[in-house]
């Protein structure tokens, strides 16, 4: 499979993820600079973390008018599979791929640690490999990953099961002691409602390797290739 | 013609920061702050010298970039 890497101004996790696909999985990578005006033969986009335009104004707010993205939306409107982690998920929202916004942590500081997540939803492009409810330690590591929107979007999103990871305890429960940063219904990853444009704030590119103590984060980067796997099979033709 | 912008959090919309002053004025004796609410405030200079235009120059810029208007509310002056 080829992976493209999105490279913003400020990106700074984007040698991370080349380096999972790459190198941990064995993909191609191709890292796609902002001003980039083509993204031909991709069969998967991933938006890294980082601090794109110094998160000047607003986190994403000016990233999301880079030239490339205009490309992302097209190739997220015909199916492609989009990831978004952290800065990227802020993006993916500023952008309008997904529904919400983002406001400063509850908490005001910047949160670097270890966090669990629960898979509410497996049955995603990007969860395929995960157990149902299975809890996933990711670290985080953010300022203004505290979701929000308006009552209507989030009743559709837990009607979809577009709400895919949310923040828990080490046993899996949602509560609020488990919300590091005040997200709305403890909200650490959603996805759109076609299903193949995922944002999370947790860093599953931090922890993808035996070698660094936790591979949890492996099992989203294995879904996606899993699916696009399934997706590039030939279709069987109908017995006649 | 100049545009002063001033974009705020939507009433309602928890303000972290706003809460965090609030509390810190409180502590020092401002028993009478309250509902502290933190923006920001920028400034434009529009190349228009019709009112109208530079209004609708001003309100697409907000819509489009200045404010997210999911979380955000934005109110400016044109002089």
């Amino acid at each position: 499979m080829k992976i493209g890497v999105v490279v913003f101004p400020g990106s700074n996790c984007d040698h991370d993820c080349e380096h999972i696909f790459k190198d941990v999985l064995g993909q191609s990578v191709e890292m796609i600079w902002h001003k980039e005006t083509s993204l031909a033969g991709l069969d998967a986009i991933v938006l890294p973390g980082g601090f794109s335009y110094g998160d000047y104004l607003r986190t994403g707010a000016i990233a999301r008018f880079s030239p490339v993205m205009g490309l992302v939306k097209e190739f997220a409107k015909g199916g492609g599979m989009v990831l978004g982690i952290c800065n990227g998920f802020q993006i993916l929202l500023e952008a309008g791929l997904l529904p919400g916004a983002m406001l400063r942590n509850k908490s005001l500081h910047f949160i670097c640690k270890d966090v669990s997540v629960k898979v509410e939803n497996a049955a995603t492009a990007f969860t395929g490999a995960c157990q149902p409810g299975q809890v996933l330690k990711i670290p985080i590591a953010h300022a203004d990953g505290n979701y929000y929107t308006d009552p209507v979007t989030l009743a559709a999103m837990q009607a979809n099961a577009q709400i895919v990871l949310r923040y828990c305890t080490p046993e899996g429960k949602s509560t609020p002691e488990a919300n590091p940063n005040g997200s709305l219904d403890n909200i650490a990853g959603i996805i759109n409602a076609a299903g193949n444009v995922l944002g999370m704030m947790p860093h599953p590119e931090r922890c993808a390797e035996a070698i660094l103590g936790n591979d949890d984060g492996k099992l989203i980067f294995l879904s996606m290739l899993e699916s696009l796997k399934q997706s590039k099979k030939p279709l069987k033709m109908m017995p006649v | 013609m100049k545009a002063k912008i001033h974009v705020t959090l939507k009433q309602g919309i928890l303000d972290p920061q706003g809460k965090a002053i609030e509390h810190a004025l409180g502590s020092l004796g401002f028993k009478n702050a309250g509902n502290v609410r933190v923006g920001k405030y920028m400034e434009v200079d529009v190349n228009e010298t019709d009112r109208a235009k530079a209004d609708a120059a001003v309100k697409a810029m907000c819509e489009k970039l200045l404010a997210n208007t999911i979380v955000e509310e934005y109110r400016y002056e044109l002089g």
